[in-house]
């Protein structure tokens, strides 16, 4: 049964510590479980209702960033680096090769104008907890001059690769996670997007 | 790392030899809701003592440190599942620990206690992985499988784990295999292939006698991968004991030497940058010099394609082992055959075929115990186990399973493990008419790939019958 409103549990952190408020978990009772054709008892559930209470840490500005519509990358900048100049999406708080912490940089404009799908994969199936529309149409993104491909969905269009996508966010009412960003092929229309996301 | 150094590219060195002295396996099932994951455990420690005629507790004598594969505690709600398993084989209070590296668990169990032998703080050691995924339900389970992949930027993408894996066959199936019906048709026989040669498996729990038009007609999953592209999810306990020279030869007269090897790469393929393709003995640079050219779009290494942890880990364990053309030197090979298509990336990651080519392996009969079309031995069979498509995968004991079968080819006993009547009626599954024995003639060397998930670790493992080493110690 869904929680109500003031059943839901909250986090804050107040003097630098976690401060949970609210109900996080709901006891069941334990059921046997019985072989149906022997009548024999074989072992029982042990149901659990959890919530995990998880830090973003260095990659909360991308996580913000979305909610914002903005698309937030890392540079590494350091000059003795062989790598200098790496740009990181997923965001890397620190660079792989000199483990200097990055550069936040903002790369929406980049990847609304040089976005395109590297592989994809359309799949009916989903896991518990699943909050995207099925089929889901997964991609991965390659954007000019970045060292890396994002994971993403594509939510508009049928997926191909080279195809030009351009990224969508939840900007109305954002859930914070990495479900935030989503893209769409290049000609999409702001009506055809899902609900709550804006270009 | 994009580029290695002389000091990170070194032949890994055994301070001294280390022998495969037993192995052994429990029944694997899709579930077992009438056994405890211990039960199992001791089914395959039990078989490891009966295949050198010896009482568990007289096996046990030899031991001296235990390493325990199994990855996904979340599935259990028991942490320390490992310590329990130890108390139950009643190794108590030998030192032991748990090894965790996702789809290739089993394997890094031996890796970590092939090196404790080698290193000479133990004569005898244990390795042995179980796994048990039934214990939830299928979208539960689904959920937890996908928390190996990277919780914030993946996991909440869906929550399924086919998704952040199935992406890499699509660019493989396109830019490789052109989207070709014949590549299709490829990539159908070795499910028909490894679900044909599970039907000679009394272990096994997914055998069928199917033909390529079944896998092509099985429902999608994530296309290009359809049902019978896939691996079996599985419940079971496979296991092995490694020791120094002189235990080995009191356990068993004819213990065959193990090297093993890992690489790693990403665990976010989004990770992955360009690099240049590092190559294996049978390679030199010319081999790739038009690779862009003949696939457009390859020009990305290891890009989506290959796995490059699969690739160093060839590189260490064929030069521990003094391999320089795997088809020529090896007599069989157990590959980690998660979907068929990434099956065909391993063949060119370990150096059966080079990059691009990995169909021919299939295409040419290799890869058969009967070349199809010489009928005449293949050169390199391939998964006669079943493999994770037709026999199992449990993953903590995936990598320890494709181990023993490996020895039971070596070792010239596999019919004595998978023939007899009283096991198939043991196991409650019917043994085949057309049973027929897949013992590899004259086998002297064998390898096996242990994988996780999108490539993140690998590790290869080479049995040899002593008296047929490539390389002087
Ligand atoms: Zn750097």
């Amino acid at each position: 049964m869904p929680k109500t409103e003031n059943e839901k549990g909250f986090v804050d952190i107040i003097n630098g510590r976690y401060k949970p408020e609210g109900v996080f978990h709901i006891p069941e009772a334990n059921q046997p479980i019985f072989n149906k054709d022997t009548g024999k008892l074989a072992g029982i559930t042990n149901p659990r209702d959890m919530t995990y209470i998880h830090s973003y840490g260095g990659e909360a500005p991308f996580f913000e960033g979305l909610g914002k519509g903005k698309l937030m990358a890392s540079r590494c900048d350091n000059e003795k680096c062989d790598t200098k100049g790496s740009i990181y999406q997923p965001l890397r708080i620190y660079c792989p090769d000199c483990l200097r912490k990055n550069t936040i940089i903002d790369m929406t404009n980049l990847a609304k104008t040089t976005a395109k799908i590297h592989s994809y994969i359309i799949t009916h199936r989903s896991g518990a907890f699943n909050s995207l529309p099925i089929p889901i149409k997964f991609i991965n993104v390659e954007f000019e001059g970045v060292v890396t491909i994002l994971m993403s969905v594509l939510a508009v269009g049928e997926p191909e690769i080279d195809k030009k996508v351009v990224p969508i966010f939840n900007t109305k009412a954002p859930t914070y996670t990495i479900t935030d960003l989503r893209f769409v092929v290049e000609g999409t229309s702001e009506s055809e997007l899902p609900e709550g996301f804006t270009f | 790392m994009i580029k290695f150094s002389d000091k990170q590219l070194k032949i890994p060195k055994l301070m001294r030899p280390v022998y495969l002295a037993t192995v052994g396996m429990s029944k694997f099932d899709r579930a077992f809701p009438e056994t405890r994951t211990e039960e199992l455990c001791i089914q395959a420690f039990t078989a490891a003592a009966d295949f050198v005629n010896m009482t568990p507790s007289e096996l046990k004598q030899y031991i001296h440190t235990c390493y325990y594969g199994h990855f996904a505690d979340h599935f259990g709600d028991q942490l320390l599942g490992e310590s329990v398993i130890h108390d139950r084989l009643g190794l108590d209070p030998l030192g032991n620990i748990g090894v965790k590296t996702g789809g290739a668990t089993g394997g890094s169990t031996m890796w970590e206690a092939v090196k404790a032998v080698a290193s000479g703080y133990s004569d005898c050691t244990l390795a042995l992985g179980w796994e048990r995924m039934d214990e939830v339900p299928t979208d539960e389970g689904n959920h937890l499988i996908s928390a190996a992949a990277d919780k914030d930027w993946e996991t909440p993408l869906g929550h399924i784990y086919t998704g952040y894996y199935a992406v890499m066959a699509q660019r493989y199936w396109k830019i490789f295999g052109k989207e070709e019906d014949s590549f299709r048709d490829t990539m159908a026989e070795i499910a028909v292939k490894n679900r044909g040669y599970a039907r000679m498996n009394p272990h096994a729990h997914g055998p069928m006698k199917i033909t390529t038009e079944d896998v092509k007609n099985s429902p999608i999953v994530a296309y290009p991968l359809r049902v019978l592209d896939c691996c079996l999810m599985s419940v079971g306990s496979a296991c092995g004991i490694v020791c120094d020279e002189k235990t080995a030869y009191e356990i068993t007269d004819n213990p065959l030497r193990i090297y093993i090897g890992a690489g790693s790469h990403t665990l976010r393929v989004a990770d992955r940058r360009n690099m240049t393709i590092p190559l294996l003995p049978n390679e030199t640079p010319d081999t790739y010099k038009d690779l862009g050219k003949r696939f457009p779009g390859s020009e990305r290494y290891p890009g989506f394609t290959g796995f490059l942890a699969a690739r160093m880990a060839a590189y260490y364990t064929y030069g521990m082992a003094g391999i320089n053309d795997p088809i020529e030197d090896l007599d069989v090979i157990e590959l980690h055959d998660a979907f068929t298509i990434s099956d065909i990336q391993s063949y060119e990651d370990v150096g059966l075929r080079p990059y691009g080519e990995g169909r021919d392996y299939i295409e040419s009969g290799d890869a058969y115990l009967i070349n199809p079309q010489t009928k005449k031995p293949g050169k390199l069979p391939s998964n006669l186990s079943g493999g994770l498509i037709g026999c199992m995968h449990a993953v903590g004991a995936t990598g320890l399973m494709q181990i023993a079968e490996i020895g039971y080819h070596v070792w010239n006993r596999w019919d004595e493990i998978h023939e007899p009547q009283e096991k198939w009626d043991a196991f409650g599954r019917k043994k085949p008419n057309d049973w027929a024995s897949l013992q590899v003639q004259d086998a002297k060397r064998g390898l096996a790939i242990s994988h996780a998930g999108v490539g993140s670790q690998v590790i290869a493992t080479i049995l040899m019958d002593p008296k047929n080493l490539l390389k002087e110690d």
